[in-house]
C-alpha cells in the first residue's frame, strides 16, 4: 500500500507492507535511524515519536496508521543547525549516558513543555514515566528538562548568552551543587 | 535537590586557576547523541545484507527428535536455513564459553534451556526472517528438568551436561578460600553467632538495546569485519580465531555506539557466531539482533546465589567472623565471564569493610536447565552478592545485639592506619578511610533525626524504615600473574599521537557502553600533557584500530585503562622533554614541567609548548641520540594489584501497612572511587547504579515454573524502575586515591549497583521490625512484603 506523511516537515511517500511498524518504517524506508527500539511490549519508550505533537510510541503505531499525519523524530529537532533547548539540557546536566533512550525522552520534554513550559520535577517525572532509561537513574534527566524550561528558544541570542553558568563544551567548572 | 559535598580535599580539582584536566567537563560524545546521530549496531546497514532469525526453544529440557526446515527455506526472501546438523559438518555447533566450558551454539543433541538457540534463518528482511521462524517444524522428546538449583545435585537428578564425557552429576565446581579451621575455633568460642540463608536472585542486566551483530565475510581475501554489541572487542576477536579457525589478522571486530551494557555485552552469544556463518554461507553481510524476549530469556543473567550466611560476634559488638556456604546457579552452560582461577570470581571479598579474625567460604556451582552466563548487571565478579551477604548478615547482627547499626558498623571496620589491609581471603586493600564516609553520609541523611522521626512514627502504627550499608569494592582486574580470562592476561594497553600541530589522537582497548570514555579519557591525556580535552580524540571499539586490552566490564576501564592513558602521556611528556631540550639548546635536566610546556628552570620565559614541541619533533629539529622524530607512544598497563573503592549508603523506606507497597523516599550515597576525573560523569555513574540497586532490592527477577518455563520474558513481567519509583539521588564523596594507580583513581561503574541493594533491603527489615521480621529475600514485592507481615506481631497502634 502507498502511504504518505509529514516527517520533520517533509512530505514522503512510500510503497509499504500494510503491517510494517512506524518505528522500522522512520528506520528502515526513511533511515532515520535516531528512533531506537528496546522491547516487543510497548514499554520502553525508546521509540517514542512525535504524532501531531503527541509522544507515541512508534512500535505501537503501524506506519498506515501515520498515514496523513505529522511525524517529528529526533532528527527534527534542532532548528536551522540550532539545537532545541531541551537537547541543549541534556547535554548541560549529563541526561544521557548511552544515549539509547534519550531521544524518545527528549521528544516527551519537548512535547511537555510546549504544553506546559515550566513544569515542576514530578509533572516531568510522570510524563517520562512510560519510559525506560537503563543509565541514569532520571534525575539528571528531570534536571536537564528543567534546564530546558529555564532556557527557552532563543534565549542565547535573546539574552546575554555569557551569564550561562552551565559550563560549554571545552571549558571546566569546579564541581557545582545543583 | 541533589547536593553534591566535598568532604575530604579533591587533589584532582586542587587548582582552581589550571586551565584543563580533571573537573566538570561536558562529554564529547554528546553532540551526536542528542541529535539522533548515534551509531548503534541496528543502525548499521551494508550493501546487500541479509537479516537472521533464530528459532528458540520452546521447553527447558527436551531431546531433539527432528527438525524440518523444507517449507521455511522456500517460504519466499529465505536464503538460508541453518541447523546444528549443518554446523557440526563445519565443526562449528559448540563454542568455548569464557569459563573453559562449552556451549551449543545450535542445538544437536537436546535443549538445555528455553529459549535455546534451535535453527538459524537467513532472509532478505527481518519479516520474512521471522515468518519463516514459523514454518520450521521441530519435533522434542521431553525431559524431565532440573530448575531448583538446590535439587540439581540430587542422586536422581537428571544430568542436564550429558554432552560431557564421563559427567554423571550436575556439579561444575566447588571451589573454597579462607582458613576452615581457624574459622570454625572462632566461631565456636564466640558469644554471639548468628545464621541467615540470603539468597540472591537471577536478574538481568537488561541495557536498552539488545544484543545485535552483522557479519561481513569476504571470501576473496578471507576476511571477517564483525560489528558486534561488545564490551570487549579485542578478547572476542582472539576467541573467534579459536573458534572458527579464521586467522586472527584477518578478524576485525567494530564495537559502535553501544545502548548499554551492564555485563550483558561481555559474553559471546550464539547468536553473533550464526551471523558470521551466514555470512559465510550466503555470500552477504547478515544482520541479527534480538528481541527482548531473546535477551531477557537467553543471554547472560546475573546472580543467582543461594547463600547460607554465618557471622560470629562478641556480645560488645565486636565482629569476629563470617562464613558461608554457595550454592551457584550457572545455568545449562557454564559461560561466566570469570578469571580462570576465580570460578565464584570476587566473592571472597564478603569479608567486607570490617577488621575480622577469620573468614571462610565454598561455593559450589551447578548445571540447571536455565539459560547460560552469570556475569553481568554491572557484573562486579560477584562483589555484589558478597557485599549484600556481608552487609544483610552485619544488620542481622546489629539487631540481635540491639545496636544501631550504622555505630555497629563504625565499630568495626578497618582502620585507616591498618590500610594496606590484607583480609582473610588473600585480598590486599589498596586504600581506605570508612569512617570519615559513614559520618558524612549520616550527616547528610540527617541521622539522627531520621532515627527521632521514626520512632514517632512507629507510635503512630506507621512503618518507616532506615537502611545503612557500608560496601567495599574489589575492581580492576588485575594483575596478569593472578588474573587471565581464558588465558588472556587482564592488562589493558593504550597508544597516544601528538600530531604536528599539538592535537592528540589515543587509542585504548576499553569500550564504553554509556560511560563517556570519550571525555575521560582525554581528560586523562590533557591533565597529563595540558593538550585541551577538545584537541584529543578517544579511539575505541574496533580492533583494527586499537590496542589489545581486555576491555571495560568489573569497573576495569579507570582501574586499568586509565593507568596506561595515564602513563603512555608520561611517557610522551618524558620524550617531549628531550626535545624541547634540542630546540632550547639545553640539558633535559635544566628542564622544568608545567601543564602543557617545558621551560628552563629559572627562566619561565624560554619554554616549548607541547605543539611547539610536537612540530619539532616532526620537524627539522637536530634530535638527540636515541630519540625519533615524532611525540608518540605506547604502553601496556599491567595494574599492580586490584583497586578497592568504598562507599557509605543510607536508605530510607516507608512501607504501606496495608499493601506492602515500599516507597524508597530518600537515598544517600556517599562514594569513595579515589582521585575524580569528571565528577559529573561519576554522579552520572552512581545514580544508574542506585537505580539498578531499586529494581534488584524490589521487583526485579527472572523467575521460572517448575517446568521451567521462563516467567520473565519480556518488560511486561520483568520489571525495571521508571522515574516514579526512585527519588533525587542524594550523593556525595570522600577522596583517598589509590596508592598504586597512576592518577590514584579507582573507578565507579558499579559501585552503586553493589551497595544500593543492602540498603535498601535494610531499610525494608528496618521498617517490618515491629513485626518481629529479621530477613526479606529480594525483589521486595508488595505481595512478599505483605505477607512478611501477616500472622506475625502487629506494631503497637
Ligand atoms: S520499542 Fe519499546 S515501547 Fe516501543
Ligand atoms: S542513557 Fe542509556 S538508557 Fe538512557
Amino acid at each position: 500500500m502507498q502511504i504518505s506523511m509529514a516527517v520533520n516537515g517533509d512530505e514522503v511517500t512510500r510503497e509499504i507492507e500494510p503491517r510494517v511498524l512506524l518505528v522500522h518504517f522512520i528506520r528502515e524506508n526513511l533511515g532515520l535511524t535516531g528512533t531506537h527500539w528496546g522491547c516487543d511490549t510497548s514499554n520502553c519508550g525508546t521509540c517514542v515519536v512525535l504524532m501531531d505533537g503527541q509522544p507515541v510510541k512508534s512500535c505501537t503505531v503501524l506506519a498506515a496508521m501515520a498515514d496523513g499525519h505529522d511525524i517529528r523524530t529526533v532528527e527534527g529537532l534542532a532548528v536551522g543547525g540550532t539545537l532545541d533547548p531541551v537537547q541543549q539540557g541534556f547535554m548541560e546536566e549529563h541526561g544521557l549516558q548511552c544515549g539509547f533512550c534519550t531521544p524518545g525522552m527528549m521528544l516527551t520534554a519537548r512535547a511537555l513543555l510546549d504544553r506546559k513550559p515550566h513544569p515542576d520535577d514530578a509533572e516531568i517525572r510522570q510524563a517520562i514515566s512510560g519510559q525506560i532509561c537503563r543509565c541514569t537513574g532520571y534525575a539528571t534527566i528531570v534536571r536537564s528538562v528543567q534546564w530546558a524550561a529555564a532556557h527557552p528558544p532563543g534565549w542565547d541570542t535573546e539574552t546575554d548568552a555569557g551569564t550561562d553558568d552551565g559550563g560549554a563544551a571545552g571549558t571546566t567548572a569546579e564541581e557545582v551543587t545543583a | 535537590m541533589t547536593t553534591v559535598q566535598e568532604h575530604a580535599p579533591n587533589p584532582a580539582a586542587g587548582d582552581p586557576g589550571r586551565p584543563i584536566g580533571f573537573g566538570r567537563l561536558q562529554r564529547k560524545e554528546d553532540p551526536r547523541f542528542v541529535r539522533g546521530k548515534g551509531n548503534y549496531l541496528d543502525d548499521i546497514v551494508l550493501p546487500g545484507m541479509l537479516h537472521g532469525a533464530i528459532l528458540r526453544a520452546p521447553v527447558a529440557h527436551a531431546r531433539l527428535v527432528s527438525i524440518d526446515t523444507s517449507e521455511a527455506l522456500a517460504h519466499p526472501g529465505v536464503r538460508a536455513v541453518i541447523t546444528g546438523k549443518d554446523l557440526q559438518a563445519l565443526n562449528l555447533a559448540w563454542a568455548p564459553t569464557l569459563s573453559a566450558d562449552v556451549q551449543a551454539v545450535l542445538v544437536t543433541d537436546k535443549v538445555r534451556f528455553q529459549g535455546q538457540e534451535v535453527a538459524f534463518v537467513v532472509a532478505e528482511d527481518r519479516y520474512a526472517a521471522r515468518d519463516a521462524l514459523e514454518l520450521i517444524d521441530v519435533e522434542y522428546d521431553m525431559l524431565p528438568p532440573v530448575i531448583d538449583a538446590r535439587h540439581a545435585l540430587d542422586a536422581d537428578a537428571p544430568v542436564i551436561r550429558d554432552d560431557i564425557e564421563g559427567r554423571t552429576d550436575n556439579r561444575i565446581f566447588d571451589w573454597e578460600i579462607g582458613d576452615a579451621a581457624e574459622t570454625e575455633a572462632v566461631f565456636a568460642a564466640a558469644d554471639v553467632v548468628l545464621t541467615q540463608e540470603v539468597v540472591y536472585p537471577r536478574v538481568h542486566p537488561a541495557p536498552m538495546e539488545t544484543c545485535g551483530a552483522v557479519a561481513d565475510f569476504d571470501p576473496i581475501d578471507g576476511r571477517l569485519t564483525l560489528y558486534e554489541t561488545t564490551q570487549a572487542p579485542h578478547a572476542h576477536r582472539t576467541l573467534y580465531a579459536i573458534v572458527a579457525g579464521i586467522p586472527e589478522h584477518k578478524i576485525r571486530i567494530v564495537s559502535p555506539d553501544i545502548g548499554g551494557g551492564f555485563g550483558n555485552k561481555v559474553g559471546i552469544y550464539p547468536g553473533y557466531v550464526l551471523a558470521v556463518v551466514g555470512s559465510i554461507v550466503t555470500g552477504k553481510p547478515v544482520k541479527w539482533v534480538e528481541d527482548r524476549s531473546e535477551n531477557l530469556m537467553s543471554t547472560s543473567f546475573a546472580r543467582d546465589y543461594i547463600m547460607q550466611g554465618e557471622i560470629a560476634a562478641t556480645k560488645e559488638g565486636k565482629i569476629l567472623a563470617v562464613r558461608t556456604s554457595v550454592l551457584a546457579d550457572h545455568g545449562a552452560f557454564n559461560a561466566t565471564a570469570q578469571p580462570t582461577k576465580t570460578p565464584a570470581g570476587f566473592f571472597s571479598i564478603f569479608t567486607g569493610s570490617y577488621d575480622l579474625k577469620a573468614a571462610y567460604c565454598k561455593v559450589t556451582g551447578v548445571y540447571t536447565n536455565k539459560a547460560p552466563g552469570g556475569v553481568a548487571y554491572a557484573c562486579s565478579f560477584r562483589v555484589t552478592e558478597a557485599v549484600y551477604l556481608v552487609e544483610r548478615m552485619v544488620d542481622i547482627l546489629a539487631r540481635k545485639l540491639e545496636m544501631d547499626p550504622a555505630e555497629l558498623r563504625l565499630k568495626n571496620f578497618i582502620k585507616p592506619e591498618q590500610f594496606p589491609y590484607a583480609n582473610k581471603t588473600g585480598w590486599v586493600y589498596d586504600s581506605g578511610n570508612y569512617e570519615p564516609a559513614m559520618r558524612l553520609s549520616m550527616h547528610m541523611a540527617g541521622y539522627e533525626d531520621l532515627r527521632r522521626e521514626q520512632r514517632e512514627k512507629r507510635e503512630r502504627g506507621e512503618l518507616m524504615g532506615i537502611g545503612v550499608s557500608f560496601f567495599t569494592e574489589t575492581v580492576g582486574a588485575g594483575p596478569r600473574k593472578h588474573f587471565d580470562i581464558v588465558g588472556l592476561g587482564m592488562a589493558d594497553g593504550a597508544e597516544l599521537r601528538v600530531h604536528p600541530t599539538g592535537k592528540a589522537v589515543v587509542r585504548i582497548s576499553v569500550q564504553s557502553q554509556g560511560q563517556g570514555h570519550e571525555t575521560t579519557f582525554a581528560q586523562i591525556v590533557a591533565e597529563e600533557l595540558g593538550i585541551p580535552p577538545e584537541s584529543i580524540d578517544v579511539v575505541h571499539g574496533d580492533t583494527d584500530q586499537t590496542p589489545f586490552g581486555l576491555g571495560t566490564y568489573g569497573s576495569r576501564s579507570t582501574p586499568v585503562s586509565g593507568g596506561a592513558v595515564a602513563l603512555v602521556a608520561r611517557k610522551v611528556r618524558d620524550k617531549a622533554r628531550f626535545i624541547a631540550a634540542a630546540m632550547l639548546e639545553t640539558r633535559p635536566e635544566d628542564l622544568e614541567w608545567e601543564k602543557g610546556r617545558w621551560f628552563v628552570k629559572g627562566d619561565p620565559s624560554a619554554g616549548k609548548t607541547i605543539a611547539e614541541i610536537a612540530f619539532g619533533a616532526h620537524g627539522t629539529v637536530a634530535l638527540p641520540d636515541g630519540i625519533d622524530g615524532n611525540l608518540d607512544a605506547e604502553v601496556t598497563y599491567d595494574p599492580p594489584n586490584l583497586t578497592f573503592p568504598f562507599g557509605a549508603y543510607i536508605c530510607v523506606v516507608d512501607v504501606d501497612a496495608g499493601t506492602g507497597h515500599v516507597k524508597v523516599r530518600r537515598f544517600i550515597a556517599v562514594d569513595d572511587c579515589g582521585t575524580r576525573i569528571n565528577p559529573m560523569i561519576i554522579e552520572g555513574q552512581v545514580h544508574g547504579g542506585l537505580t539498578d540497586g531499586v529494581g534488584m532490592a524490589l521487583m526485579e527477577i527472572i523467575a521460572f515454573d517448575e517446568d521451567g518455563n521462563c516467567l520473565s520474558g519480556s518488560f511486561m513481567d520483568y520489571l525495571i524502575p521508571t522515574a516514579m519509583e526512585v527519588p533525587d539521588w542524594e550523593t556525595g564523596f570522600t577522596v583517598t586515591p589509590s596508592p598504586h594507580h597512576p592518577i590514584g583513581a579507582k573507578g565507579i561503574g558499579e559501585s552503586a549497583t553493589v551497595g544500593s541493594p543492602p540498603a535498601i533491603v535494610n531499610a525494608i527489615v528496618d521498617a517490618l521490625a515491629p513485626y518481629g521480621v529479621t530477613h526479606m529475600d529480594m525483589p521486595c514485592t508488595p505481595a512478599r512484603v505483605w505477607e512478611a507481615m501477616q500472622g506475625r506481631a502487629r506494631p503497637p497502634v
